[in-house]
């Protein structure tokens, strides 16, 4: 079972691992914007909307915070403190599902951004744009949720902002929230610092969050037991780097799930990821309403996870930490990082076939967060 | 839902590889899984790696988007652009390039354009809104072609007016007999198709053997179904044998299932001829409405443009269905031709030979098997 040279069909001049070669090359590009409208596709987390951030926001922006394209910038004060800052709209529909709602929602997600950055949550911003109609009962049953969430994650909303659009201009309501954070001394999370030999870590059953949603909107006729996993990992992420110091990285695998936070690593890094299917947190129930939809799980939204790269000799430690935690009850290593397939990201399937883990094209699931 | 599992288990697999290195021994062999089905689970768990070298798993035609031909989707968009028109698909044909962009660029334009689960669901939303009119773009092989028969009996049930089906089901025997014909492939016998032979049974195969001599066994969708029906197809060759087996008895039925085509009868009838993507006109290979639902058939309620528009000369669809060329080894396969930007239509349904080989196997084998068995 080692066929060492690609086999010849006798058709083309060329080997299968040239044409990977160049596909690579060809990835390696910078994405091209050459769609003259917006479609669904650019807010779907996958290729398109990175070529439309690049080429269109990325582009009038520039600048060396920004360039990071991180989760949230890292800005350092005069006397050398350094903040993390960071935004995010929310326009999930159902604005209410199994597991939580859109307040919730609006907060933990930049409370989250801003624990991966490495900072400490400390205030947020909201904005709301509420369509003309909208029951206030239901506005302040979701700005209930958002200070409950605030107060559980030991954040203060400071600031904010209301827009009124007529009927028809805003599907009900949407909230953007900003958020600001303290980054410890000393710490750093960095794609540079990733290494060969360096563990993933999943903080929990993956693709609770976008298989509630989904459910949520009752179109599937399926019913599923499944809630949404929003919470603020905040709390986890300090718990996990005490044990785990020398945490390289972290990411929260909101929409596009677990396969695009790997990508990102992979094309941050450089550096292979190899995930270990076996390995993977999930629950039956969502990998069986995944099975029956075609939907990768992979690719699913978490709105309450984390995916960190850890120092090998760290990761036993960092495993242990995480899951003392009630939130990281569930969490596992779940591959490794590696020098030997390019900047991609494998999968070593059950029973140690392997394939390739892309970049999404096209999210199946909008409007999930 | 627990009913994965017992189908992926490593330790049933190792058996069966063992069992397939065996019968195959130095000999080289090259199967054609049928079905699209088929082709998205060997890439998806990586089957093509563990297999011995001398196995060749070669992609057929049986995947129903991909074998849409252009001029198809142009009528689609055209139709999606109607005033008054929901559009109603299934999810992988938003995104099938016709000449000027696809269902999607129609969507953003301003067309209603819905992706629904099932047709039942399309019938719904023209009895939700009835000053709507709501066409079905249905697509699919003898699998699908059912639940579009009982979505039209039961609007003609209803007296549903403002619904319509735009018909591009297609039968699986015409073009496996198309690709036997043809002298580019040598193979060594087929994984037939499994969800279609819940319809059809597996006797509208037994022209394989019995007339071109060559083995074929249905099979199911899970892993350990496309390894066993492999070590099927090598113990028929191994024994002399060349038949019909049935590998996906949990499913399906030697004579099919009899009520379905007992509701395809009576709603389609065979086209003359329609036209595949790739593989030109086939006769006999596409079904239509027939005259007593002409009222719901949507090329007789609207005047579609129907213009034939020939596949794009980069591309080699035609050569990936009829298994002569492995996706790489088109020309524009993974530059011109990404799951983003799809020139032909094998890149994009997950089905597809070229999305699945992009998005799951491109990997040389030495790398694959290096992670495949680093495991900690």
């Amino acid at each position: 079972m080692t066929g060492t040279v690609p086999r010849d069909t006798g058709g083309p001049s060329f080997a299968e691992h040239e044409v990977i070669e160049r596909i690579e090359a060809f990835r390696r590009r910078r994405p091209r914007l050459r769609d003259e409208i917006v479609t669904m596709a650019h807010g779907a987390g996958g290729k398109a909307s990175a070529a439309l951030v690049d080429a269109v926001f990325v582009e009038s922006f520039r600048n060396d915070e920004l360039d990071q394209l991180g989760d949230g910038a890292v800005l350092a004060t005069p006397r050398g403190e350094r903040l993390a800052f960071s935004t995010d709209s929310f326009v999930v529909q159902p604005l209410r599902f199994p597991g939580g709602s859109i307040g919730h929602l609006a907060v933990h997600g930049t409370v989250n951004d801003l624990a991966m950055a490495g900072a400490r949550p400390a205030w947020l911003s909201a904005a709301f744009v509420i369509e003309e109609g909208f029951p206030i009962v239901q506005l302040r049953e979701i700005v209930a949720d958002m200070a409950a969430a605030a107060a559980g994650a030991g954040v203060r909303i400071v600031t904010g902002d209301t827009k009124v659009v007529p009927t028809g201009a805003a599907d009900g309501l949407f909230v953007t929230t900003a958020g600001v954070g303290v980054v410890p001394a000393g710490r750093a999370f960095s794609a540079a610092a990733v290494r060969p030999g360096d563990r993933v870590l999943l903080s929990g059953f993956m693709g609770d969050h976008g298989t509630a949603v989904m459910l949520a909107r009752g179109d599937l006729d399926i019913d599923a037991d499944v809630a949404s996993d929003t919470a603020a990992v905040s709390e986890l992420v300090e718990a996990m780097v005490a044990a785990a110091p020398a945490t390289r990285w972290l990411r929260d695998p909101t929409r596009g799930g677990v396969g695009t936070v790997c990508n990102e690593l992979a094309q941050a890094s450089g550096l292979g990821v190899v995930l270990d299917e076996r390995s993977l947190p999930i629950r039956p129930v969502v990998n069986g309403a995944c099975e029956l939809l075609g939907i990768d799980p992979l690719y699913v939204a978490n709105e309450g996870k984390f995916v960190a790269v850890l120092d090998p000799g760290e990761a036993d430690a960092a495993l242990a930490a995480v899951r003392a935690h009630p939130l990281g009850a569930d969490a596992a290593l779940i591959g490794e990082v590696t020098d030997a397939i390019g900047a991609t990201v494998a999968l070593r399937t059950g029973f140690g076939g392997t394939r390739i883990v892309d970049m999404l094209v096209g999210d199946p699931l909008p409007r999930i967060c | 839902m627990r009913f994965v599992d017992e189908f992926r288990d490593p330790a049933a697999a190792r058996r069966l590889l063992t069992a397939i290195s065996g019968l195959a021994g130095d000999e080289e062999f090259k199967f054609m899984e049928v079905c699209g089905g088929h082709t998205h689970t060997i890439y998806r768990h990586g089957l093509e790696h563990v297999l011995p070298a001398n196995i060749e798993l070669v992609h057929g035609p049986g995947c129903p988007v991909c074998v849409i031909p252009m001029g198809r989707v142009d009528d689609a968009i055209w139709l999606a652009e109607q005033p008054d028109v929901v559009f109603t698909t299934f999810g992988d044909m938003m995104r099938v390039p016709g000449s000027n962009g696809n269902l999607l660029d129609a969507k953003a334009r301003g067309a209603d354009v819905r992706f629904v689960y099932s047709p039942l669901d399309a019938l719904r939303i023209a009895v939700d809104n009835p000053d709507k009119r709501v066409v079905f773009f249905a697509v699919g092989f003898e699998t699908t072609a059912p639940s579009t028969a009982v979505t039209l009996v039961r609007a003609r049930e209803l007296g549903v007016r403002n619904f319509s089906v735009f018909s591009n089901h297609v039968t699986i025997v015409p073009p496996i007999k198309a690709i036997l014909d043809s002298p580019d492939l040598r193979l060594s016998g087929f994984l037939g198709p499994g969800h279609v032979s819940t319809v059809v049974g597996n006797r509208p195969y037994r022209f394989v053997p019995e007339v071109y001599g060559k083995p074929l066994v249905v099979a199911g969708f899970e892993p350990l179904d496309i390894l066993a029906s492999v070590a099927m197809l090598l113990r028929q060759i191994r024994e002399g044998r060349c038949e019909v087996e049935n590998q996906y008895s949990r499913v399906v039925r030697p004579e099919g299932n009899p009520a379905a085509l007992a509701l395809l009868a009576q709603v389609f009838e065979l086209r003359p001829h329609f036209e595949w993507r790739g593989l030109g006109f086939i006769s006999q290979s596409g079904l239509r409405l027939r005259e007593d639902f002409a009222d719901l058939d949507a090329e007789q309620v609207y005047d579609l443009p129907g213009v034939r528009i020939a596949d794009p000369k980069a591309c080699q669809c035609g050569e990936v269905l009829k298994g002569v060329l492995k996706p790489w080894e088109c020309k524009v396969f993974g530059t011109a031709c990404t799951p983003e930007t799809p020139i032909g239509t094998c890149m994009v349904s997950p089905e597809g030979a070229c999305a699945a080989y992009y998005n799951f196997g491109r990997m040389h084998r030495d790398a694959a098997q290096l992670v495949g068995q680093s495991r900690r």
